[in-house]
């Protein structure tokens, strides 16, 4: 007797399934559970090396080739008994797993944009990090501040936008456009724990 | 025949004959002092430059002679051009700086130029460089950058400007160029095309690549090099990568920085000029003494960690004057062999760090604040 592709599909979805059930019955240890989580994984892992095309893998690739700093950790929200009488009931930390992947996306999507001409719309090859490696020297916490240069105080994303058009000599962004938002989540993001500083020169 | 009273003119062309004398044995710095005094000299005796040139003596004390640099050299360096209809700016800067050492009095003895000439080490990148830096008066020495390298493995270059790995003696000092920027190779497993391998070592912050190192055969070949030379020799190392371990993120950094020191060792002073960090940096381990090279193109930050004590960081470049940071320069070698490194900032006053300063690990001959925080 041999199984084909579907069937072994068809065997590992019961077993989530049944898994699950016992899981949240909270009547057996954890391993009977988590055992057909590695199954998943396992058969994900296969699929992907599978279809390579179609497995999109841009932030672990954009993690690789630069340092993102982490977010804040906010595993103390699932500790004790903070969903007592919460505005947003309990945490889980599967909310916690979606935060974080949402958040990522955009810092790891304005890092890609920071580090390529092409994305910022230059015309002359030049990117950020050409200037500002890990995004240093931007001090973004130093903003609002009267910028002399320009005579008026200037945000972030105006510094940003100037940056583009001068030395990066592209077009500049709107300043609530999908990219600035994205460079701006980067750029603070790098900051992470320095104090802010507004008006600091 | 003399005349007891010589006329106006005579006593102003043997006083200004004197000033040129006393010229020679200066610095740069300490010609700027002279010329801030006299002018206040002038001014105290109520004349106003140019109508009137103003005199002073100069006193000169014993060590003067031995103190003398025995010669000096130019250097540029980091100009990452790319081709020049692409991004003017950069082969412009390049131009400048060019510029700047022809109008040197007298000639430097040599020209330095300290790699990444390119930005993507492509052919017409380099072929522009090379075409810039012909028009130089003074002859030209070439070290190679990871930029220059890594598209097509050296081969433009090396037809351009021979091996990477050499040395010469000038005037008494032995020079070495070493090609610091070897990566083990990050691209095959990767299956990269050899532009994907250039962009991601053209990336100072790029993750994916090695750290730079000179490797086992240079150092090898360094060894031997080294060989006939006594222990006291002068001696003068260009490296593009600084030789000691600074900030790995950005490879200001050689991982076989310890074993290329220890080859050092032996010799009562080393000093190692590098390119790569774009920036003013100074630095001292044992008796080697370590200087860096500005860019033509852009500044570096200062790197978040490591930085040397000695160093005394330049201005924070300003955003809006995009020649702020960037520049040339000399170095002043003295008979010993240590240098007095003159870095020409183009926005700025320029900034000497005298022999004496690492001499003295940083106690004397202390070159001025910059006058504004590095940020």
């Amino acid at each position: 007797m041999s199984f084909g592709p579907k069937a072994t599909i068809a065997i590992v979805a019961c077993a989530i399934v049944v898994g699950l059930i016992l899981g949240c019955a909270e009547r057996l240890s954890p391993r009977p559970a988590t055992a057909p989580a590695a199954l998943v994984a396992d058969h994900m892992a296969q699929w992907k090396q599978r279809n390579p095309d179609r497995a999109n893998r841009w932030v672990e690739e954009e993690k690789e080739r630069h340092k993102i700093v982490p977010p804040a950790d906010n595993s103390h929200l699932l500790k004790g008994e903070q969903g007592k009488g919460h505005p947003y009931g309990n945490y889980t930390e599967r909310d916690l797993l979606l935060w974080n992947r949402e958040l990522e996306k955009r810092v790891v999507n304005g890092s890609r944009i920071f580090h390529s001409a092409d994305l910022l719309g230059g015309t002359v090859g030049v990117s950020c990090d050409m200037c500002h490696p890990d995004a240093s020297n931007t001090h973004p916490e130093t903003y609002p501040k009267f910028q002399p240069q320009m005579g008026r105080v200037a945000l972030l994303r105006d510094m940003i936008n100037w940056c583009i058009q001068h030395p990066v000599r592209g077009k500049a962004l709107a300043p609530d456009s999908p990219e600035m938002r994205d460079l701006e989540a980067y750029i603070l993001a790098q900051r992470k724990g320095v104090a802010l500083e507004y008006g600091k020169h | 025949m003399r005349h007891k009273h010589p006329s106006v003119e005579t006593q102003y062309m043997e006083a200004r004959q004197g000033f040129y004398a006393s010229l020679r044995n200066l610095d740069r710095r300490s010609f700027l002092r002279v010329s801030a005094a006299s002018a206040a000299a002038a001014a105290a005796h109520g004349l106003v430059p140019p109508a009137s040139f103003a005199p002073v003596s100069v006193a000169h004390g014993a060590p003067d002679a031995q103190d003398a640099p025995a010669f000096r050299f130019a250097y540029i360096s980091d100009s990452h051009l790319y081709a020049k209809d692409l991004n003017d700016r950069f082969a412009q800067a390049l131009m400048r700086a060019v510029d700047d050492v022809n109008h040197l009095d007298p000639q430097p003895d040599f020209v330095f130029y300290g790699g990444d000439l390119a930005q993507l080490g492509q052919a017409h990148e380099l072929d522009l460089g090379a075409q810039i830096l012909k028009n130089l008066k003074a002859p030209l020495k070439v070290m190679v950058g990871e930029h220059d390298w890594y598209l097509d493995m050296g081969t433009r270059w090396r037809e351009l400007f021979g091996e990477p790995t050499y040395s010469f003696d000038h005037k008494g000092v032995h020079f070495v160029v070493l090609m610091s920027v070897v990566e083990a190779d990050f691209w095959t497993k990767r299956g990269m095309t050899p532009m994907e391998r250039m962009t991601t070592v053209a990336g100072l912050d790029n993750g994916v690549q090695s750290p730079f190192t000179v490797g086992p055969e240079q150092r090898a070949w360094l060894q031997k090099d080294l060989e006939k030379l006594p222990n006291n020799a002068p001696l003068i190392i260009f490296s593009h990568s600084p030789l000691y371990k600074l900030y790995k993120n950005w490879n200001f950094w050689t991982d076989d920085a310890d074993e290329v020191q220890a080859i050092l060792k032996r010799f009562d002073r080393v000093v190692v000029i590098h390119g790569h960090t774009h920036q003013l940096l100074t630095n001292r381990i044992g008796n080697i003494h370590f200087h860096g090279l500005l860019s033509t193109a852009w500044p570096w930050p200062y790197a978040p960690q490591g930085m040397p004590e000695l160093t005394i960081q330049m201005s924070r470049p300003d955003p809006f004057n995009p020649n702020d940071g960037c520049g040339d320069g000399e170095v002043l070698v003295h008979p010993d062999g240590l240098v007095d490194k003159v870095y020409a900032l183009w926005n700025r006053n320029p900034i000497t760090v005298a022999k004496g300063y690492t001499a003295s690990w940083g106690k004397e001959c202390i070159p001025p604040k910059p006058n504004r925080p590095s940020f």
